[in-house]
């Protein structure tokens, strides 16, 4: 796993177990999560890379008898994010989750956006119109939108409702965007669109993302990691792992070999 | 390489009908090659219709094998060894064609050679035995491709040293024949052309072994001289 000339950490995953109960869903995990990079979890279903995704922003707290063991590290700053002592309304500020499914509130387009912002205790309508303006631009969604920020998010398209979740994530300047298969429910063009977007995103935010399509992964990510039955397999630059993997897994994986 | 099935039975045969084809013309090129020398030696110049016309069927094999590999990666969108394999199929198709059109070159010029009246014998020319030795680099790198043998690839990559060496010995000799006396400019000119072409059918199998190299392991070893500078 010796890879040289690498951009600042983000975040790291040390030694990390994650039991549902008493299932053990995670082994041992250690990555690292390189800088404003974006880094793919590729894997069979049920190998934890969801799992994985989620304990970056704390969603398995919701559940009584999920248990974290070990670490993920949060730089600059060194924070470890599953920390009894760390506040996850505070981890999922630093850390935007973005859904499978779009997931917009049953409100306005505008205050999908400033739902966050709120949230934080921001009610000044100058700043809200700034930020909200600001991150569906960022999203790649504020042209089509601009007109009618006071209709319902549900009156969008998927492909841009799932903008839209991605510009709600935005709006509170996440430092780490976690994708949970954003474009598995979208058509091709609303995908190309997200991926084209997960692009011009990679230079403000680091980006964590779990897909089912391999093209997909070795189209947008710089580092790929492949997961099986809650393992680390292998983790590589992505142009490596596609062209080279060094574990027999991976490569039956990835070529479509796995039964 | 990875020998396990896929979950599409279908990529599977798709995968082994490519390789098979390439085998297919593989053994083209090489019978073209070896009857191209046994003219060289005999003077059987009828086998040079038919070295001719098997180019023809070699280029056809490229084409339809180009064409599968854009369709199997349109459709299948190969990764790892699976898409090193059809990327290097595609690269050795390219050196397999010319290998079949050097051959092409040697039959013509034997056929020049002994239309004027001349035998290459008399030269006295080691033609034949590089002749022999790139024939046998052609044969090698095929084997290690159906084979995915990389150790019998990096023979036939050493090889190609020794190729080149006698190839420059030909021409030193020709070169005194010709001072020696001018009248044996012309054969000594299309033999130069002879050794010229099994010197590049000694390169294109080396190519192939190349190719092989980075379909069995990912690395690419084309150009070492550019990478030890580096």
């Amino acid at each position: 796993m010796q890879i040289h000339d690498n951009p600042a950490l983000k975040a790291e995953a040390r030694n990390l177990n994650f039991y549902y109960g008493e299932a053990k869903a995670l082994k041992g995990i250690n990555m690292p999560i390189y800088d404003k990079k974006v880094t793919a979890l590729i894997g069979p279903s049920g190998c934890g890379k969801s799992t994985y995704l989620r304990s970056f922003n704390r969603m398995h707290d919701l559940y009584p008898g999920n248990r974290y063991e070990g670490e993920i590290r949060f730089f600059p700053d060194n924070t470890n994010l599953l920390s009894p002592e760390v506040d996850p309304i505070e981890v999922r500020m630093r850390v935007g989750m973005v859904f499978q499914k779009p997931n917009p509130f049953p409100k306005s387009i505008f205050e999908n956006v400033a739902y966050g912002l709120r949230v934080r205790g921001e009610n000044n309508k100058r700043v809200l119109d700034d930020k909200v303006e600001s991150a569906l631009r960022g999203a790649a969604i504020w042209e089509e939108v601009k007109d009618r920020l006071n209709e319902l998010a549900s009156n969008l398209s998927g492909g841009q409702q799932q903008r839209l979740c991605i510009a709600r994530a935005l709006a509170t300047d996440p430092e780490l965007l976690l994708f949970d298969e954003p474009t598995s429910a979208l058509d091709p063009i609303a995908t190309a669109a997200i991926e084209e977007l997960v692009h011009e995103l990679k230079k403000r935010v680091t980006i964590l993302i779990v897909t089912h399509n391999m093209q997909q992964a070795a189209r947008v990510s710089d580092y790929t990691a492949y997961m099986f039955l809650g393992e680390m397999i292998e983790f590589g630059k992505t142009d490596e792992i596609f062209i080279k993997p060094k574990d027999k897994r991976t490569e039956d994986y990835i070529t479509g070999r796995m039964g | 390489m990875n020998d396990s099935q896929h979950l599409s039975s279908q990529f599977d045969e798709d995968l082994t009908r490519l390789r098979t084809t390439v085998l297919q013309m593989g053994g083209l090129v090489e019978t073209q090659v070896s009857s191209a020398i046994e003219a060289y030696g005999t003077g059987e110049v009828s086998s040079v219709k038919h070295i001719v016309d098997t180019d023809r069927k070699v280029n056809d094999l490229e084409l339809a094998i180009d064409d599968d590999c854009a369709h199997l990666i349109a459709k299948r969108q190969p990764a790892a060894s699976d898409l090193r394999l059809v990327f290097g199929i595609s690269k050795i198709v390219t050196d397999l064609e010319r290998a079949g059109d050097e051959a092409k070159k040697i039959a013509k010029g034997v056929r020049r050679i002994y239309e004027a009246g001349q035998m290459p014998s008399q030269y006295g020319i080691g033609v034949r035995h590089i002749a022999e030795a790139a024939l046998g680099m052609l044969r090698q790198a095929l084997d290690a491709f159906a084979r995915l043998d990389t150790e019998l690839a990096v023979k036939v990559i050493q090889a190609d040293a020794n190729v080149d060496t006698e190839f420059k010995s030909i021409m030193r000799q020709l070169i005194t024949h010709m001072m020696e006396d001018p009248r044996t400019i012309t054969t000594s000119i299309d033999i130069i052309w002879i050794a010229r072409a099994v010197e590049r059918i000694g390169d294109h199998a080396k190519n192939v072994a190349e190719h092989v190299v980075y379909i069995v392991e990912g690395r690419d070893i084309r150009h070492p001289a550019k990478e030890s500078k580096a």
